[in-house]
This record gives structure tokens, sequence and C-alpha cells, in this order.
């Protein structure tokens, strides 16, 4: 239906926004790549939604300009954007039916009526709701709901389609089953996905580059891979999931990585393990880290007694405490943490060198 | 549950001082008036024929109903545009909005209708003004017709064609209007075709409540009409107090009740009562 080379490139430079005293977005330099599946991640109130807006061209940035494939849209008005846009609570026309709705955006673009019926046909096949063609939105689930925004908003082949915290409305499941169908619309159409989102296993699953933003700044973007396992800093770490961080001295580098001391012991890390001082926090995310009864030398390990279990199905959530006094949580299977947990003392945790990571010790 | 019930206990309580007030002053009362349509001069429906066929009675129906016709379309569309200022106009815009629809309930109807008297007669403002720049030679006819009727009455009407459409706007959503103009289409279209369909209820409540105001007004039509334009609650007047005829004037009433409670079950069939206020 499109040709993946119609999808737009975004290129925002020095975009920033303030209401009044209030800086919602600050200094936001960003390239969108064509047919990307980029994803908007942060707390409410860090600024994403914001940028969306800007990119939807309903909110005018302060500063910065806005390009797209080349060309400055910055004080472009909306209508004239061809953004499609799926707005949180869908947002759908109450007063039309589903075939009205998907029609609206070929309407005002004075298409044929044949060339419509034709494309809006194609279109409610495609997000699977034929046989509710002639029904009102109220008339519809939820998930139904959300399949006739996202038809609306591709049905006029727009360069992007932005996507403001569509599944928020969602039950659990339904949204796995959204998420799915989302991921095949990206790739049926090749166009450029911004998605917005504050939940993190979204933007992990959906998305080609994840972008973290808080307090209106961007704080990394990367591959869902690098942003989890090489977070920029402290706010990343914690945002993307859970994470054990222990206090590291003398921290040098080493051959392909680097080693410090963890509670006396020499721990080692490999690769990008970023740049740092002397001390650093060492970060490990807890489904890498193991219990053992023995760190061997040169091996990864520190002492701990495990305090608390929390049985979650498939594995168990292990809460231990190092000798000096760290918290540490890890995921294990169900039979090493009852055993772990009779033994009332000493354990051993270990982790591969590659899996650690350094933070800057103390603030963000 | 026992919550709810005490709370519909308690709003029935607190309502039936109303509820007996009313009956005593006016559904008893009414009742007699139903009573004399069909009693007076002698007992049987002639009053209900006599009203079938006198074409006095008839002509007056129609000018009632194409006057509150004309006054319905020109209150609420007045309204509109200004319901449109007051909801989502600027802080600026919405005080000027809010002082042009209150303004006209602190001033009663009696001087509002010798306020437009003064303005549209033969020697009043307008045409004193418009001779005085050339444009007319011999002063227009605004007044003592139903031209000045209409005037006086959407004047008095607009206000409460207000209320209803504001309901309706604040309840709409403006994500809606952004998704409108973020698939292309322009402001203009927008208005016209997502926010004044979505405002239908309002438009409807809007326009019965303004109709069933407009067919039993007196004041203005009897001051502004000068006796030229005369509708239907005037009529009852002159045939219960100048020729008595008490009969002819009780079944006007009793098929004006029933027309306007027809009106007010559809009333309220598309607004609840709460989004009238």
């Amino acid at each position: 239906m499109q040709q993946p080379g119609r999808a737009a490139e975004i290129k925002a430079i020095g975009i920033g926004k303030s209401f009044g005293s209030f800086r919602a977005l600050d200094d936001l330099t960003l390239d969108i790549g064509r047919g990307e599946f980029l994803t908007l991640l942060g707390p409410s109130g860090s600024g994403k939604t914001t940028f969306l807006m800007i990119l939807a061209g309903f909110v005018q940035p302060t500063d910065g300009r806005l390009y797209s494939d080349g060309v400055d849209i910055t004080e472009r008005p909306a209508e004239q954007r061809a953004a499609g846009m799926v707005f949180q609570g869908y947002a759908l026309f109450p007063h039309m039916s589903v075939e009205a709705n998907i029609a609206f955006p070929l309407k005002v673009r004075k298409k044929s009526s044949a060339e419509i019926k034709r494309r809006v046909g194609e279109m409610i096949e495609r997000v699977g709701l034929k046989g509710h063609e002639k029904k009102l939105p109220s008339q519809l689930s939820g998930g139904q709901q959300q399949r006739v925004a996202l038809a609306r908003a591709l049905v006029f082949e727009p360069g992007v389609l932005l996507l403001d915290e569509p599944f928020s409305a969602l039950d659990k499941g339904l949204r796995g089953q959204m998420q799915a169908e989302m991921k095949r619309l990206h790739q049926e159409t090749g166009t450029t996905f911004v998605f917005v989102t504050h939940d993190q296993s979204e933007a992990l699953a959906l998305s080609s580059r994840v972008a973290i933003f808080n307090h209106g700044k961007l704080l990394q973007v990367g591959k869902p891979d690098e942003v989890y396992d090489r977070p920029a800093n402290r706010f990343v770490a914690e945002f993307l999931g859970e994470i054990n961080m222990l206090p590291l001295k003398g921290v040098r580098n080493a051959d392909n990585g680097a080693i410090g001391l963890c509670e006396d012991r020499t721990v080692s890390l490999r690769g990008n393990a970023g740049a740092v001082g002397s001390n650093a926090i060492l970060a490990i995310r807890p489904e890498y880290m193991s219990i053992a009864a023995e760190a061997a030398a040169g091996e990864n390990g520190i002492a701990a007694t495990a305090t608390a279990s929390t049985y979650l199905g498939a594995a168990t959530r292990l809460d231990l405490t190092t000798r000096q006094g760290a918290k540490v949580t890890v995921s294990v299977p169900n039979e090493v943490a009852a055993s772990a947990l009779s033994k009332g003392n000493s354990v051993w945790l270990t982790w591969p060198a590659e899996k650690g990571f350094l933070l800057p010790d103390g603030g963000q | 549950m026992k919550a709810y019930l005490s709370d519909r206990m308690g709003a029935a309580l607190l309502m039936a001082p109303l509820l007996l007030f009313l009956g005593a002053a006016y559904a008893w009362p009414f009742l007699g008036v139903v009573n004399w349509s069909f009693t007076l001069p002698e007992p049987g429906l002639g009053q209900y024929g006599a009203l079938a066929t006198d074409p006095l009675v008839q002509s007056v129906f129609i000018r009632t109903l194409r006057i509150a016709a004309i006054v319905t379309l020109l209150s609420v569309t007045a309204a509109y545009a200004i319901t449109v200022v007051w909801v989502r106009g600027t802080p600026m815009q919405r005080v000027v909005a809010e002082f042009c629809i209150l303004v006209p309930f602190w001033i009663s109807v009696l001087t509002r209708a010798f306020g437009w008297v003064a303005l549209l007669s033969n020697r009043g403002l307008i045409n004193t003004w418009l001779q005085a720049i050339g444009f007319i030679s011999e002063p227009l006819t605004l007044v003592r017709n139903e031209f000045g009727v209409i005037v006086g009455m959407t004047h008095f009407l607009i206000p409460f064609a207000v209320f209803p459409l504001a309901s309706s706007m604040r309840s709409l959503d403006d994500r809606v209007l952004l998704a409108a103009r973020g698939l292309g289409s322009s402001r203009m279209r927008t208005f016209w075709s997502v926010f004044v369909p979505m405002t239908r209820s309002g438009i409807i409540g809007s326009a019965l409540i303004v109709f069933v105001f407009s067919l039993g007004f007196f004041v203005t039509p009897a001051i502004l009409g000068g006796g030229r334009s005369v509708m239907i609650a005037e009529l009852i007047y002159l045939r219960i107090f100048q020729s008595p005829d008490w009969g002819l004037g009780a079944a006007i009433s009793v098929v004006l009740v029933l027309f306007v409670g027809a009106l007010m079950a559809l009333l309220f069939r598309y607004v609840r009562p709460k989004q009238m206020i």
C-alpha cells in the first residue's frame, strides 16, 4: 500500500519549550530515521508528550528547528504536516461510524469517492474490523476503538505516525495483542513510528530505538539492548528495570575493560563499561547475577546473606545483604532460592564480567 | 445500598415543600381551568370545536408557531456564537461573553421591552440616527409589529439558549478536535464537521427550551406587538379579561399546556435537567 520511500525522516535541532517559567523541554536534538520505530520513554512530566505534540504541530516550540525530509516545518500548522496521530483515549469522532471515521482524512483531502471506498475497505480489512463498518465508536470495545484510531491515522499514508500512550486504557492481555498488531502494521506500512509511553517493557519490546526523557531533557537514545545493558546514567539504569548497585573503589582501566575493588575483592568489567573516576558504582541487572557456593579465583563474586524471598512462579526473587550492608536483589530458579535461604548464612553472588557496568559515584 | 436509599429519601424530603407548593398553586387551579374548558358556558366539547374552526384562534396559533420558530433559529444561532467565545475563548473574551450573558438576567423583562420600544419606535434612537445620516427619509416601522416582537423575544431568550450549549461544549474532548486538525482538516472544516455535530444534543436542548418559552410569551409581544401581533398567551388574556369567554380561554390554555408538555417530554429525552443550568 505504501512505498517505504515515503516514510519521513525527521530532524529536531535544539528544540525547547517553556510554559511560563516551566521548562517542559530543553535543548533536544534528535534524528528520527526513515521507517524507524522510535519510542519516547519517560515518567509523566518528562517532556516526551510535549515533544510528540511539537512533532504533530499542536504545540509550537519556543526554541529550535524541526525538519522533515530536510524541509523546515517548525512553523507549519498541524493540518499541513500530514502526520498520522493516535491519541490517548483514541479521540474518535463519536458521531461518525467506523467507516466515516476512517474516511475522514481522505475526505478532507478531497479524494474521489471510489478511491475513498477502496482505501477505507482495505484499511478495515487490514486492522480486522470487517463487519463493524456501520457501528459507532461507542458500540465498540477498547481494542476495536484502538484499531479504528490506527486505521484512521494510517489510511492517508502519512510519512510519520505519532502515538501518544495508545495502550494505556487497555488490559494486559489486549495490550500484548495490540502491541503485536502495531509491530505488524509498522512492518507492512514502512512508515516512521514515534511512540510515547511510560512503560519501559513496552518500549523495549516494540522499538528499534528508545529515547529516554526526564525533567525535559533527553538523557539517552539507543537500541533497546544498548540502553538496557549500557545506560548512560543512574536514572536511565533505574527507569529501565531493577538494578543492583555496589560501591566500587580504586577503579582503573585494564585490558578490554576495567577492574576495581568491590568489598575487598577485585572484580573486572569487560567491554564498554562507562567512563568514571577512581570511585564508581558497579551496576548489574538482577537476572544476570547467580547464586553459587563458592566464587572461583578470578571470577566476579561477592559474599552475601539471603534475607527474604518472593515466589514469582517461573522464578524466585531473592533479597540479600552483602557483608558491608549493600542490598542486592537477584532472580533465580525456585530450587536455588530454597537452598540459599535454608543455609541461613553466606552464599556467593557471581556475574559475568561483560554484564556489569559503571555509573558515576553519587548523584545522577 | 442503604446510603443510596437514604440519599433518595433525603432528596424526596428536600423536594417535598416545592412539590406541595406547585401542587397547590399550579396543578390544582389548572384542574379548575380544565374543568371550565369542558363546562363553560355549557357542558360539552363545544369550546374545543370552536377552537378548531375559529379563524382568529387559528391565525393566532399559526403566528405564535411562526414567531417561536424564527425566534428559536435566531436565538440559538446567536447563542452558539456567544457560547463558543465563552467556553473556548481567551480569558479576556470569556469575561466579556459572561458579562453579555449575565447582565440581561438582572434587568426585568418589562424594562427590556420598554427599552426596545425606546430604540425601535418611529422617533426612537435607531430611526432618528438612520434619518440623521440620511440613510432613510421616512421612519421605518420597527415596532408594534412582528419584527419588534421577534427582536425583543430573541434578546430575552439568548441567555437561556446559552446554558445547554455551554454544557455540551464543555464536555467535548479537545483531543477529538486536535485529531481532526492532525488528520488534515482545516479549522473551518473541523468546526462544521466535528465541533457542531458533537454539540448536537446541546443544540436540540437549547432550541426546545427557547421554543417552549416562546410559545408562552406574554409581556414582550403585548408591548412590542402593540396589539397588532397577538400571540397565544395574549389571546388567552383577552378571552378571560376583555371579552369574557372563559370557556374558550380555558380550552386554549389546555391545548397550549398539552403542546408544551409534549415538547418538554421530547426535551428531556435529549437533555438531562442538570445540563440546563
